[in-house]
């Protein structure tokens, strides 16, 4: 496997497809996001892991999003995101709300290739009505004892953005294990990358405790600042505030979203403006 | 019937301190505090606890690089509160009712036709499982404080049967401190905050709750704890929250 142009790897995500998403502090691929508006991209059926941000707002509110999955959408500190708040009010989004630990739950059933798993808690949360594949049993090693399956969750693409991966494929995603549980639980996985690494991830065992081998890897390209304006892997000092401050008052309303695109140089296709 | 606070004139803290201090009371014994994504004054209470402790009790802080000593991705926060790792939890709610119960989904008709919210994050688990989970919400208002949540991101009591190690212990706002009576399913106030009377509380609060006549008033931070706020706590959250650090122990 050899680096491909951004063009060509976001091209690997259909319409309709079940994207995988970290949460903004994670390693979000911004720039492909950028790529995938441009592009038009639509019917997306978003996975947050758990949670997404900006990311999610801007495939929102230029309707790239048919389903959202999450166990919460907003700009964090900034507040709320105000085209998924919009659209989720007015009923223009498929909701799929859930809880942090049901989705890394699914995920791990995936993971495992395995149809559920049990979970604790959540019982009596009207979650638990909301979404119909979620199921009580009786624990069968218990008595008395209702608990929680929620079904596996195998996204279509694992999308995000990582700071290293060599010319192998292999990818250096360190502490950030969740991206190594959306690789493991995702039929494809896409990554944008900081910085390549000059040798084999996998032969030096300091790297190689964090790195996700090349064979769950189906494209990486290179992106410096790809997760721009969001911080990455929890380091919130690259994180450009003033620009998701901005976002925020010009995505209350959606002629200011669409201003925000234009300033951004984004065109996006088929859309009339 | 109204308390009569005796809050002197010219008060030597921040709101924001008397917060954190006053959350902090409600956490005292815990071995590892967790606070959630953008929660500026949990976390200060949280590291509160642990520069008392010496140093001895966890703080996590979620969404944070420093405070997070977690290693194996999003998952094992919460592997770890269902092991009976986790003692406290700090969350909020859009409303929260007379039994606990909390919405952090949306108002109105679901998914929130009046106002959609971010979503129940892990609320819908946690409350379950922590044993100490302390309800922040800084505004005081029948908004928030409603007869009956218009979703259930989590229920404030559990069915016997069902497997329920943890849950709401306590409400804190700029008001008051309430405790939770799982077995009744009902809140009582435990203090008022100096400068507020109990007829304030009842103006504002949505829900039913019990009472005595004269609710005590809750304590003021001592020197002690007001030091090690503006020393250690400053220090060790600055990174996470420059400005609220700047704004909250004015240094």
């Amino acid at each position: 496997m050899s680096w491909q142009p951004l063009e060509q790897l976001v091209a690997q995500i259909d319409d309709g497809a079940r994207v995988a998403i970290p949460p903004d502090y994670s390693g979000v691929a911004m720039a492909a996001t950028f790529a995938l508006l441009s592009r038009g991209v639509r019917d997306l059926h978003l996975v947050a892991v758990p949670q997404a941000g900006l990311q999610a707002d801007l495939l929102i509110g230029a309707g790239c999003v048919k389903i959202m999955e999450a166990a919460g959408v907003s700009l964090g500190e900034i507040g709320l995101a105000p085209r998924f708040r919009e659209w989720a009010q007015q009923g223009r989004l498929q909701m799929m709300d859930a809880t942090c630990p049901a989705i890394q739950s699914g995920l791990q059933a995936a993971e495992k290739g395995i149809p559920f798993m049990p979970i604790r808690g959540i019982l009596g949360s009207d979650l638990v009505a909301l979404r119909d594949q979620w199921q009580v049993i009786d624990n069968p090693y218990g008595e008395d004892d209702p608990i929680l399956l929620v079904p596996a969750i195998r996204p279509d693409v694992a999308l995000f953005h990582a700071p290293l991966a060599d010319s192998r494929g292999n990818v250096w995603v360190g502490v950030r294990r969740e991206l190594m549980l959306m690789a493991h639980a995702s039929a494809t996985t896409l990554v944008t990358v900081e910085e390549n690494y000059d040798g084999d991830l996998l032969a030096d065992p300091v790297y190689a405790a964090g790195t996700i081998p090349h064979f769950y890897i189906t494209g990486t390209s290179l992106a410096p600042g790809g997760m721009r304006p969001l911080g990455f892997f929890g380091d919130g000092s690259v994180t450009d505030s003033e620009h998701l401050i901005r976002y925020e008052k010009l995505a209350r309303s959606e002629e200011g979203f669409f201003q925000y695109l234009e300033e951004q140089k984004i065109q996006l296709a088929g859309v009339n403006q | 019937m109204s308390a009569s606070p005796s809050a002197s004139g010219n008060l030597d803290y921040s709101t924001e301190e008397f917060l954190a201090v006053t959350l902090a009371e409600r956490v005292l014994d815990a071995g590892h505090l967790v606070v959630g994504a953008n929660s500026p004054i949990p976390a200060s209470a949280a590291l509160l606890i642990q520069s008392q402790s010496g140093g001895s009790a966890e703080v996590t802080i979620l969404g944070s690089r420093e405070f997070m000593q977690f290693t194996d991705g999003g998952k094992e926060l919460f592997d770890f509160a269902a092991q009976g790792r986790m003692d406290a939890f700090f969350v909020g709610g859009g409303q929260i009712d007379g039994q606990a119960n909390i919405n952090l989904v949306g108002i109105g008709d679901y998914p929130g036709s009046k106002l959609r919210l971010p979503g129940s994050f892990g609320s819908a688990y946690l409350y379950h499982l922590v044993p100490n989970v302390v309800l922040f919400r800084k505004e005081h208002s029948r908004r928030v404080l409603v007869p009956k949540v218009d979703f259930v991101s989590a229920p404030g009591t559990s069915p016997a049967n069902q497997y329920r190690v943890g849950g709401p212990r306590w409400l804190v706002t700029e008001l008051v401190v309430m405790e939770f009576n799982a077995e009744k399913a009902r809140f009582r106030l435990h203090s008022i905050h100096p400068g507020h009377t109990l007829e304030e509380v009842y103006d504002r609060t949505g829900f039913e709750f019990d009472t005595t006549e004269q609710p005590p008033i809750t304590p003021i931070p001592s020197a002690d704890q007001l030091t090690r706020l503006r020393g250690d706590v400053c220090r060790a959250l600055a990174p996470v929250y420059p400005d609220f650090c700047q704004k909250a122990f004015g240094v």
